[in-house]
């Protein structure tokens, strides 16, 4: 359990490769009118900025010969966004991009949808979480900080996250396991509010996703302690005086065994053709190869693994079975 | 500190003084005069629309252009307002309490020159504000947390209690009804879903814009065609010297202005928003100012109360957007998009590796407002005509304004039939005495209060002292305690002087 293998990373992305690249010869299909891009979730958060710069991105670069137009339906943890995209069965002009809430919304609220309902196109890339304290406290690693945590009686410390029920909740739960120790966890709207209550010294911990605390820490207001990815992140430039993304050690190598990583994929509706899915893995494929992404990717430590057809599937299987677990373990199923 | 920011200042009008800058700005200005007047479209739509259009731009002229989209969207909010009753923006809704009297009265000229001169006032105090003291005021913002911004919450609904003409046990069934909308959809504390009964079109709660709309708009329409399928206002003169007129009587509610201008800047940077701020400023100047009984029935002070505020609140929540990343506004979550893909990282280091970005983008908002007090108080006579057209011929079109806007919001049809059963719910309430304010106020704020106030206990392990635990939240409870206790107080001060007029 403590393993939170939401991940079945590592060589695959070459394999991905490989597959993909008998595909233009069938991406004949071409959209004729906008294409509506659908954000389960908030203006502002890490999947509404992933979404407006892929539009910023095919519009700039005129990838596409039609528009992509960014629509946020937030409604019931993304399940509004997710619903709207299942009920349009055979729309090709119509994609989704996904959080966790792909497979904690159904759980968690019993919303019907599943993942399965959708066609999966492709993985853009998968969203790192870090341990995050405020820089005026004293804890210098994630060592110093557990520690604490343990010597301290249940609820001493909070944790904010983003939403109830959803990824920030589950790595929290995650950490009181390994450490044998309750934290009091506080769900805000948004990551960046929840940054902000780090800076303020509302909350004494995060796991903010890189991309929403990166700002704070660069002015040295919040300081990371581990990433909860099986190795640390490949990212050298500066960020905060001498330390970089590549700096911050793993939570396993600091005693704290909890890994996650969040997906950043996109979904169409259910029944379109083969063709039509190739066209957005083929869009996507060239959009990865702009500046403006990969700079996106560099800010944000994104993990870069990318994954379409049979692979992204087997994934998802995968990833879908460990948050059942997961969710299961920590009482989030709805009716429970 | 002070000098360098006026030095940096300078350089940043000088950016912002480039022509083509200049004719974004009113392009921009422009373009969201239309947004606000259209309702529901909005000023987070209208910059998220025309968001990828700037991305061949220079970051500094994007930002211009979107920014001025933004001040001409809440220009344009207080338009139909004014004029039918429907607030095309959420701030806008307490400035229908007295401008749109006014009109029906035949002073909709005046409503509106007092309504963009009110604007831009509070838009230029937060300016200035945020030209000198922009690091402290940051400072400030990140003292509040779940805490603090419940009593902000409960400030603003203590300041509103009571001010209704209607009797408080009418004012509190209300505010009840607008409590339990607001409590549909998903609590974000328990990951729950409340109150939706497996209709998924319930999923996302009621949206505030849609009860606004169908509340004021439709209801309003529906109490016309009861009332002999006219506008009062009609018999309204075209009198192009009216904004003279109206500026001549404003400088005599500087005390107003000067009130809202704190009221909305403080609300902008906690960041609770230009809504919250409108209403609590309309709520303390009706029980403030010596004319507060004739508020509700066209009194000039009652639109530059909310409007001064709505604005100071609108341009100060740029500021803990652009030091904090945290955006006071949706329309400034979507800029926040937009300068995450210029490559401009918002948070604490901006000023300092952007700061011809950070200054230039100042600078522009002293010039977009300047531009745009101009471009909209020339409109001012047009606009006012519009309500000499017969109401046979407008009614219809205000109705399809109505329904494309209720669509916009979400994109959903059933959004447009939840508008029309507002509709009903307004008419219905309006005819039995109800006040709607109070309902809306709690739709728009009582999601956010509640979801403050289990923040706070949360943190606090369940401890109500939580809400006295610093000298601020302290300090902001005790106020509202006060200000929802005053008609108490009121009724005691006034017995003990043996005076037995109607207490304030």
């Amino acid at each position: 359990m403590k393993h939170l293998h939401a991940l079945g990373l590592g060589a695959v992305t070459a394999l991905g490769m490989t597959a993909l690249s008998m595909l233009p010869a069938a991406a004949a299909w071409e959209p004729t009118k906008p294409v509506e891009f659908i954000v389960p979730a908030g203006t502002g958060g890490g999947a509404d900025q992933m979404a407006r710069t892929l539009q910023g991105i095919i519009a700039k670069h005129d990838l596409m010969s039609t528009q992509l137009v960014v629509i946020n339906k937030s409604g019931g943890a993304g399940g509004e966004g997710f619903l709207d995209v299942k009920s349009n069965k055979g729309n090709p002009h119509k994609i989704v991009i996904s959080l966790s809430n792909l497979f904690t919304t159904p759980l968690a609220t019993g919303i019907p949808f599943n993942w399965k309902d959708l066609t999966p196109v492709a993985m853009l890339a998968l969203d790192e979480f870090v341990l995050w304290v405020n820089a005026q406290e004293p804890y210098k690693t994630a060592q110093e900080y557990e520690a604490a945590i343990k010597a301290a009686p249940d609820n001493t410390f909070k944790m904010g996250g983003t939403g109830s029920k959803q990824e920030d909740q589950i790595i929290t739960v995650a950490i009181q396991k390994a450490l044998g120790k309750k934290l009091t966890y506080i769900p805000y709207k948004g990551g960046g509010e929840v940054a902000v209550q780090l800076v303020g010294g509302h909350v004494n911990s995060t796991v903010n996703n890189p991309i929403e605390a990166v700002s704070q820490w660069r002015g040295d207001k919040v300081r990371p302690l581990c990433v909860f990815d099986s190795k640390p992140l490949p990212y050298t430039d500066k960020i905060q005086g001498d330390l970089s993304w590549s700096s911050v050690p793993t939570c396993k190598s600091a005693g704290l065994d909890v890994e996650y990583l969040m997906l950043r994929g996109v979904f169409m509706p259910p029944g379109v053709t083969d063709e039509q899915v190739a066209y957005f893995v083929e869009l996507f494929k060239k959009v990865r190869e702009t500046p403006e992404w990969k700079q996106l990717m560099k800010d944000g430590a994104f993990n870069q693994t990318f994954m379409a057809g049979d692979e992204f599937k087997a994934w998802l299987e995968q990833s879908e079975t460990t948050h059942k677990g997961l969710m299961q373990e920590a009482g989030f199923i709805a009716g429970n | 500190m002070i000098v360098d920011n006026f030095i940096n200042l300078y350089h940043g009008f000088y950016i912002a003084g480039d022509p083509f800058n200049i004719l974004l700005m009113v392009i921009g200005i422009l373009l969201g005069v239309i947004i606000g007047v259209l309702p529901g479209l909005g000023g987070a739509n209208g910059v998220a629309i025309l968001l990828p259009l700037t991305f061949s731009m220079s970051p500094t002229s994007a930002i211009i252009l979107l920014t001025c989209i933004y001040w001409g969207a809440l220009f344009g909010g207080a338009i139909t307002s004014v004029l039918f009753n429907i607030p095309g923006e959420p701030w806008s809704v307490a400035t229908t309490f007295d401008g749109h009297p006014m009109a029906r009265s035949g002073r909709a000229g005046e409503a509106l020159t007092a309504a963009f001169t009110s604007s831009f006032v509070g838009a230029f105090f937060a300016i200035v504000m945020i030209t000198l003291i922009a690091p402290l005021v940051a400072q400030f913002a990140l003292q509040f947390g779940p805490a603090e911004k419940f009593a902000v919450y409960f400030l603003a609904f203590a300041s509103f209690v009571g001010m209704s003409k209607e009797p408080p046990a009418k004012t509190i069934v209300s505010m009840m009804i607008g409590f339990a909308l607001a409590a549909v959809g998903l609590d974000m504390v328990t990951g729950q879903l409340r109150l939706t009964f497996g209709v998924t079109e319930l999923l996302n709660g009621f949206d505030f814009l849609i009860a606004v709309i169908g509340l004021f708009g439709i209801g309003e329409i529906l109490l016309t065609m009861e009332e002999g399928l006219e506008f009062r206002g009609k018999a309204a003169k075209i009198d192009p010297k009216v904004v003279w007129k109206t500026w001549k009587t404003l400088p005599k509610y500087w005390a107003t202005s000067l009130r809202s201008c704190i009221i909305g800047c403080w609300m902008g940077i906690t960041p609770a928003g230009a809504t919250p701020a409108s209403f609590m400023a309309y709520g303390i100047a009706k029980r403030v100012s010596k004319n507060g009984k004739n508020f509700g029935n066209g009194e000039i002070e009652g639109v530059v109360a909310p409007e001064t505020a709505a604005h100071a609140a609108g341009t100060a929540a740029m500021l803990p957007m652009l030091a904090l990343g945290v955006p006071g506004s949706p329309t400034a979550a979507v800029l926040l998009g937009g300068l995450l893909i210029w490559g401009l990282q918002p948070g604490p280091m901006l000023f300092v590796e952007q700061a011809e970005f950070v200054w230039g983008l100042i600078a522009s908002m002293y010039l977009g407002n300047v531009v745009g007090l101009i471009l909209v108080l020339t409109t001012v006579p047009l606009f006012a005509s519009i309500l000499r057209i017969p109401f046979s011929i407008i009614a219809p079109v205000i109705l399809v304004i109505c329904a494309i806007g209720a669509y916009t919001v979400n994109n959903n049809v059933f959004d447009v039939l939840m508008m029309m059963v507002f509709g009903v719910l307004g008419y219905l309430l309006k005819k039995t005495n109800y006040p709607l304010a109070p309902l809306v106020l709690a739709i728009v704020l009582g999601d956010s209060a509640e979801e403050a106030f289990r923040q706070s206990l949360l943190g606090s392990g369940g401890s109500i002292a939580v809400f006295w635990s610093n000298p601020l939240v302290s300090t902001i409870m005790a106020l509202g305690l006060i200000a929802g206790l005053w008609p108490l107080i009121a009724m005691g001060f006034s017995k003990l002087r043996g005076n037995t007029t109607q207490p304030a």
